[in-house]
Order: structure tokens, then C-alpha cells, then sequence
């Protein structure tokens, strides 16, 4: 067996590896997106993502101070001293020049010659003195190219922006309770619906019991594109128009289907002796559901909440069907992601921002409940 | 009203209304339709168990219908009438309307290819990924991550595949992964093993594959001892008919992809290509379900049997002989099974397509198309008749679910 041993442990590295990048792969976009919501407009646009992480270097071209506001008099010349950079800024200047032909022509610290007696000094750290008569330090303030390295730098100014600060347009907040407002009723009422449903189908005797339980395999397949016409011409119709209580029963009734088919698949699976002993001890369908099935199908319950708030969550087409108005006061994240793709598709930190407010929550929730969701996948599709 | 408590009203009153109604209908069954009295006690008690599994079902059975049952039959009423003219009958006028735009049958063609790669390519990566991270110590976590985009919305994975997507001007920075990645490609030797070698090796690999499947599907017919019905003969010629297109497509394809020269050095803006475009959509989706795929297939294959591993490693089976000729014959029917839940997710798809071109550059999907028709154009007759198509294209596996379900059934 010894050979056979052998090959595991190269085997294994393989594996180790091939893991390792696949994960990877997955996470890059993901990873990317979250590193931008953190970076300014300018980092973003002035380098790749995956720079962010080393120092940077940049091109940068800067007027000193505007001669007329700054210049001190010194002695018969004139001086206009301060910084290049923003307050708290670590840039390092490397190179730097006063033309853009020549961008590189000294280094820091070095002294340039403007000409008849005219001088710009500039050091590491952006401080610059620029001297000469009255006539030279005034007019057009002079421009510099500096070739500075930037350490890394990320900022929390985004989300500030477009969750608090944010105009309706483009501010997440609102967005954020709306979709709140949609996900929660959309997720309780039909579990409850669903559970009564499930129970009768699984544990009680009438004609027609298979017949119901197919109808319900095939409702699952039926794509709701189907339903967007009519049901809109109904809630129209009957005065709903549209609005939080259209969506609710719209997500309501999309997903009864799964919601029975799973609670059922789980309730069936429950010991026939506790409920057979229930009934002969006198207890009715009702206490029995109630304080025996329910109770013990949480799991499946579970299982299907969470698919039922990921999916209403996430959802954009029923939202923009049936909730969303031409006032535009009920929209919800995802169609508001879509509306800035339309009009801010360069800014990707507003982009990547409001893309990971509303990503966040979904994600929270996977991580903390990922077994349910699992044995709730696995009860759905294994047969 | 503040609708946060619009909404938390809505879930007390929804709640306490399900519980009351259940309650209350089943005391008022009990205590006053039949009342278990003296004289036909047991045949009251008998009625109210009759009755009673109708109320538990009502509330569902209603809602069903009416958000599912009634708008199938209501979509293919309004697909056979005009809305401009006050809904009267046209006939089959909007189906013609519709097939003589050539949007449409970009959509079906679209939709196809949608169909053939993003439920090979996802069970495929799902297959690797359950595998690889089965007999790892850190597999559950590799699992979780690549488990996660499930949790994103198609929406918020579409601005993730934007950014890998970007494109900026040739003089500038570029800020997307992909055209970073294509920059440093310069036709050179390295080259052509990234762009030609390896995707014509992974289409083969590919080809390979639907012959295998062609060879299974036609297995039975070779043998003397079949016990197929004609039909069922019939339906396996039709679908080694389909593997061998496709086949003959990727073929096809490797051809070009071999023959053609592509423009190094420059950024691409990837969106706005025909054909590649639909790719690039495509793996959003796959990069969104291989997670499902994984699961469920590693789960799969924790099932399979050790006995049967074992006797094929004391055979002198190496690893690839285990995997796919032991493990993946034994986990065919979880294989179908994922195979066709993706299908349905892909035979809706929208999102990813609405988000990110919106149907232009050739994009255009049948879900998309029928948002179009609908909300933009305005035109019900032909948006309806577009549904009815993509509840069409649904219907075989409907059908074969509802067969599965009813065979489980009479099993039990």
C-alpha cells in the first residue's frame, strides 16, 4: 500500500492548491468591489484595485498658491511658501519638474531655476519655496510635476455619503428601510400559510391529496413572468394599485409553492408515533400542529425564511412590477443600484458603495445561518 | 402612515388573522357545523375530519390560484388578443408580430446559449469545487466562500462584474481586471497558451463530455434487451440529435477560435462585443450558482458508498478512474437534478442582463425581452405571448418533475 500512500501526499498538495485558486477566483470580484467602497473617486480612477494595497506611485500636476493672495515680500524679492499636499497627507515626492516635457528633471530638496534669478524649491514632503522679484511672483500661480508615492489610504467617507449625507437621488437610506419594509411581512406571512398547508398535505387523510401535491410541484417551475400582467391588472383592478400590499401578496404567493413543498417534504419525515399518540390521547389537528409539528419542523422553517429573505431581499423585477411608483418614494436598493448604473455608471465609489450597503445584510445573514440554508438546498433538490 | 409601521402592522394583523382563522374555523367546525352529540356523534366527527383538512388548505390553495394558477391562463388570453383595440381576439396575430422581430430571435438564440453553457459550466465548477474541498481540512470554509455569491443579488453581482469588466482609454490606467489582465497579452508564446490552447482543450474537454452523455442516451437502443417503449425511443434519438449539434457547434468554434487574430495592446470594452458579451454575462450567473452546484453535490458524494471506492482502489484505480467512472456515475441523478434547477434559474434570467446592457449589443435575453415589450413598449399582446413562450420552454420540466414527484409518491 506503501505506493499507494505516495501518490496521496502529491495528490494532496494538488488539491491544497487547485482549492486555493478556485477560492480565490470566486473572491476577486467580490474583494475588489468592497476594496473600492473604501477608496477615494480619485484612488479609484487613478489606479487598479489591487494596487491599493502597496504604496502608490502618482503623477501629479499642482499650482503652488495663487501669487497674488500669498506672496510675502522678502528683502526686494518676493516669497510664496506653503505645501503641495493636503493637511495629513504622507505622500513622498521622489522626482519632479516645472515643465510637462521634463517632469523628472530634479529631485527633492533640489532648488530649480526659473531664470533671471526666479527659483522653485521643493522637498519630500510637498513644502515648497518659490521666490523671485515682483514681477515673476505674480500673475499665474507656477505649476509643478511631482512624482509622489502615496502609502496606502482608504477612507470611510463613502459610506458616510451615501447613507447619511446623501440626497434622495442617490442616498441608500431610505432605499434600505423600504427594502426592510418589503422583506419582513413578505417572509412571515407565507410560512404561516405555508405551514397550515404543509401540515394538511402531510399528515392528514382526504381525496385528492396527491393530486394537490403535484399541482404544487408543478407551481414551482412556473416562471412569474407569466403572472406580472394580470396581477397588475388585477391589483389595479380591485383598488391595490401599487404598493407595499401588492408586493407582499405577490412575493406571498410566489413562494408558497417551495415554502409547502419543503415544509411538507419535512413534516412527513417527522415520527408518525408522536402524532399518532397525540390523537388518541384526544388532542386536535390544530394542538397537534401547533404544539407538536411546529415546534419540531423550526429547521425546515428556518430553512425556508432564509431563502424567502435572500430572495425578497434581492428581488428587482416584482419590486419594480408592483411596488415601485412613478413618484419614486418607494423604491428599494436594488432598482436603486440600477438607476445609478444609468446615471453615475463612472462613479464607482458611489457604485461600489451602494452596492455593498446592499449586499451587507444578505451576507450577514448567510454567514450566520448557512446551515439552515444548506439542509434547506439539500431538502429541496436531492430526490 | 410611516410605512416601517405599515409593515410591522401588516405582519401582526397577517399573523393573528392565519392563527385566528385557523382557530376559529376549526372551533366553529367542531363546536357548531357538527358538534359531536349524542345520536350521530361518530358521524359528525367523521365529517369534521372530512371538512377539516379544507381549511387548513384554503388560504394556500387560494393564494396559489390566484397568483399562479389564474395569470397562466390570463397570459394566454391577453396573448391572443389586442389591448389597443379594447382586447379583441386577434388569433395568433401577436405570435406572428413577434416572430417576424429579429429581437426576438436574438433573444431565443441568446437564451439557448445561455441554456448549454451556464448549467454546464456551473455543475461542472460545482463538481470540481465539491471534490477538491471534500477531504480538506479547511474545506468548509473554502465551501462558505465559494458558496457566498449565492447570498448576492443578481444585481449586486452585476456591478462586482462591471468593475472586472471596466474599460478606460488606451492612455489611461485601466481599472478593471480584465483589461489589466488582456494588456499584458502580446501575442507571443505565452500568449497563445492562455487564449488558444487552453480554451480549445477545455472545448474539447467539453465535446468529450456531450459524447459521453450522447453514447449513454443512445445505449439502450444498441441493446437487444431494451424495454424502452417507442416513445421513449423516439425521445432519445431526438436528444442524441441535439448533443450532436452541439458537438458540431463546438467544433465549430474551436476552429474560429484558432484561426482568428486577436488585437493585443488595446483595452476591449468587453460589453459591447457580440457574442463574447453573452459570455461575459453568463459567468456572472455561473460564478453565482456553482455554490448551489457544490452543495448539493458534495453532498451527493459523501453518499456514495466507501465500499465501492475501496474495491476500485484495490483494483488499481488512480484518482480520475475513482471520480469519474465510480463517484460520478453513482450521483447521475443528483447531477440531473442540479442540471435542470439551473436551467429554470437561466430561463428566467433577467437581472443580470437588465443591469448590465440591457439587451443592447446583441445581449438580449427572453425575460428581458418581455420587460421590454411590456413596460416599455407597452404592447401586453406581444409580452404576453413571449411569457407564454419562456412557460413553454419551462413545461418539459414541469412535466418531468410532476412525474418524478407522483412516481416518489406511489413508492412510499
Amino acid at each position: 500500500m506503501s505506493n499507494i500512500a505516495g501518490t496521496k501526499s502529491s495528490l494532496t498538495w494538488i488539491v491544497h492548491i487547485s482549492t486555493a485558486l478556485l477560492v480565490a477566483l470566486w473572491l476577486f470580484p467580490t474583494v475588489g468591489l468592497l476594496v473600492s467602497s473604501f477608496r477615494t473617486a480619485d484612488q479609484i480612477s487613478g489606479s487598479g484595485w489591487w494596487s491599493s494595497m502597496f504604496a502608490s506611485s502618482q503623477n501629479l500636476v499642482i499650482r503652488v498658491a495663487d501669487p497674488d493672495d500669498f506672496r510675502v515680500p522678502q528683502g526686494d524679492q518676493f516669497v510664496v511658501e506653503g505645501n503641495l499636499f493636503d493637511e495629513g497627507s504622507e505622500s513622498v515626492i521622489s522626482v519632479w519638474g516645472t515643465s510637462s516635457r521634463a517632469i523628472d528633471n530634479y529631485k527633492a530638496g533640489e532648488t530649480a531655476n526659473l531664470g533671471e534669478g526666479e527659483t522653485l524649491t521643493l522637498q519630500a514632503n510637498g513644502d515648497y519655496i518659490w521666490k523671485g522679484n515682483d514681477d515673476q511672483i505674480s500673475g499665474r500661480a507656477q505649476r509643478v510635476f511631482a512624482t509622489a508615492k502615496s502609502p496606502p489610504k482608504f477612507t470611510l467617507g463613502n459610506y458616510a455619503n451615501v447613507l447619511f449625507t446623501g440626497n434622495s437621488t442617490e442616498g441608500m437610506s431610505k432605499a434600505f428601510f423600504n427594502t426592510l419594509t418589503v422583506t419582513i411581512p413578505a417572509t412571515i406571512i407565507p410560512i404561516t400559510i405555508a405551514a397550515f398547508a404543509a401540515y394538511a398535505l402531510a399528515w392528514m387523510e382526504f381525496p385528492g391529496r396527491a393530486l394537490l401535491i403535484a399541482v404544487v410541484v408543478g407551481l414551482l417551475v412556473v416562471p412569474l413572468q407569466l403572472a406580472l400582467i394580470p396581477l397588475l391588472k388585477l391589483h389595479l383592478g380591485i383598488g391595490i394599485g401599487k404598493g407595499y400590499l401588492g408586493v407582499w401578496m405577490a412575493h406571498t404567493g410566489f413562494g408558497l409553492p417551495l415554502a409547502i413543498y419543503l415544509l411538507r417534504n419535512y413534516m412527513i419525515g417527522l415520527p408518525r408515533d408522536i402524532i399518532e399518540n397525540a390523537k388518541v390521547d384526544g388532542a386536535t389537528d390544530f394542538q397537534i400542529f401547533t404544539k407538536i409539528v411546529l415546534p419540531l419542523s423550526f429547521p425546515a422553517l428556518a430553512s425556508f425564511a432564509i431563502f424567502q429573505f435572500l430572495w425578497t431581499w434581492n428581488d428587482l423585477l416584482v419590486a419594480k412590477v408592483f411596488l415601485i411608483d412613478a413618484s419614486g418614494q418607494t423604491t428599494v436598493m436594488t432598482n436603486q443600484i440600477v438607476e445609478l448604473l444609468g446615471t453615475r455608471g463612472g462613479n464607482w465609489e458611489i457604485l461600489a458603495t451602494a452596492a455593498f450597503v446592499s449586499i451587507a445584510v444578505p451576507l450577514a445573514v448567510f454567514f450566520s445561518m448557512q446551515r439552515f440554508l444548506v439542509r434547506g438546498l439539500l431538502a429541496g433538490s436531492v430526490k | 402612515m410611516n410605512p416601517a409601521l405599515l409593515g410591522l402592522m401588516t405582519v401582526i394583523v397577517g399573523v393573528s388573522a392565519c392563527l385566528g382563522y385557523f382557530y376559529f374555523s376549526n372551533l366553529l367546525l367542531d363546536k357548531v357545523i357538527f358538534p359531536p352529540k349524542a345520536g350521530d356523534k361518530g358521524r359528525n366527527i367523521t365529517r369534521a375530519n372530512m371538512v377539516r383538512p379544507w381549511l387548513f388548505l384554503f388560504p394556500a390553495m387560494f393564494a396559489l390560484g390566484l397568483y399562479l394558477g389564474y395569470p397562466v391562463i390570463e397570459t394566454l388570453r391577453l396573448s391572443l388578443t389586442d389591448r389597443s383595440q379594447d382586447g379583441a381576439f386577434v388569433g395568433l396575430a401577436n405570435y406572428e408580430k413577434m416572430f417576424s422581430e429579429p429581437k426576438f430571435w436574438e433573444a431565443m438564440s441568446n437564451n439557448m446559449l445561455w441554456l448549454v453553457i451556464v448549467p454546464a459550466g456551473s455543475t461542472a465548477f460545482g463538481l470540481l469545487a465539491a471534490q477538491l474541498t471534500d477531504r480538506i481540512s479547511w474545506g468548509n470554509i473554502a465551501k462558505s466562500l465559494i458558496f457566498m455569491p449565492m447570498a448576492i443579488s443578481f444585481v449586486g453581482a452585476s456591478v462586482i462584474f462591471k468593475l472586472v469588466y471596466d474599460t478606460r482609454p488606451v492612455d489611461q490606467e485601466q481599472i478593471g481586471i480584465l483589461n489589466a489582465v488582456w494588456l499584458n497579452f502580446e501575442g507571443g508564446f505565452g500568449t497563445t497558451i492562455a487564449l488558444k490552447i487552453i480554451p480549445t482543450l477545455l472545448m474539447l474537454a467539453f465535446v468529450a463530455m456531450v459524447a459521453y452523455a450522447v453514447n449513454a442516451v443512445i445505449a439502450p437502443l444498441r441493446s437487444r434487451y431494451t424495454k424502452d417503449s417507442s416513445a421513449a425511443k423516439i425521445l432519445r434519438i431526438i436528444a442524441a440529435g441535439l448533443g450532436l449539434g452541439l458537438i458540431i457547434n463546438t467544433l465549430i468554434s474551436v476552429f474560429q477560435l484558432l484561426t482568428t487574430t486577436f488585437t493585443y495592446g488595446e483595452p476591449q470594452t468587453w460589453l459591447t462585443i457580440p457574442f463574447w458579451n453573452s459570455i461575459f454575462l453568463m459567468i456572472v450567473l455561473i460564478w453565482i450558482q456553482t455554490g448551489f452546484a457544490m452543495v448539493i453535490l458534495s453532498a451527493a458524494l459523501r453518499g456514495v458508498p466507501e465500499e465501492t471506492i475501496e474495491a476500485a482502489i484495490v483494483d488499481g484505480a488512480n484518482p480520475f478512474e475513482v471520480f469519474f467512472m465510480i463517484k460520478v456515475p453513482q450521483i447521475k441523478t443528483t447531477i440531473v437534478v442540479v442540471w435542470t434547477t439551473i436551467t429554470l434559474v437561466v430561463l428566467k434570467i433577467f437581472d443580470i442582463v437588465y443591469a448590465m446592457t440591457n439587451g443592447q449589443w446583441e445581449t438580449q435575453v427572453l425575460a428581458n425581452y418581455m420587460f421590454d415589450k411590456l413596460f416599455r413598449a407597452n404592447d401586453w399582446g406581444v409580452g404576453s405571448a413571449s411569457a407564454i413562450i419562456i412557460m413553454l420552454l419551462v413545461s418539459p420540466i414541469l412535466v418531468w418533475n410532476v412525474y418524478n414527484a407522483r412516481k416518489e409518491m406511489r413508492e412510499k
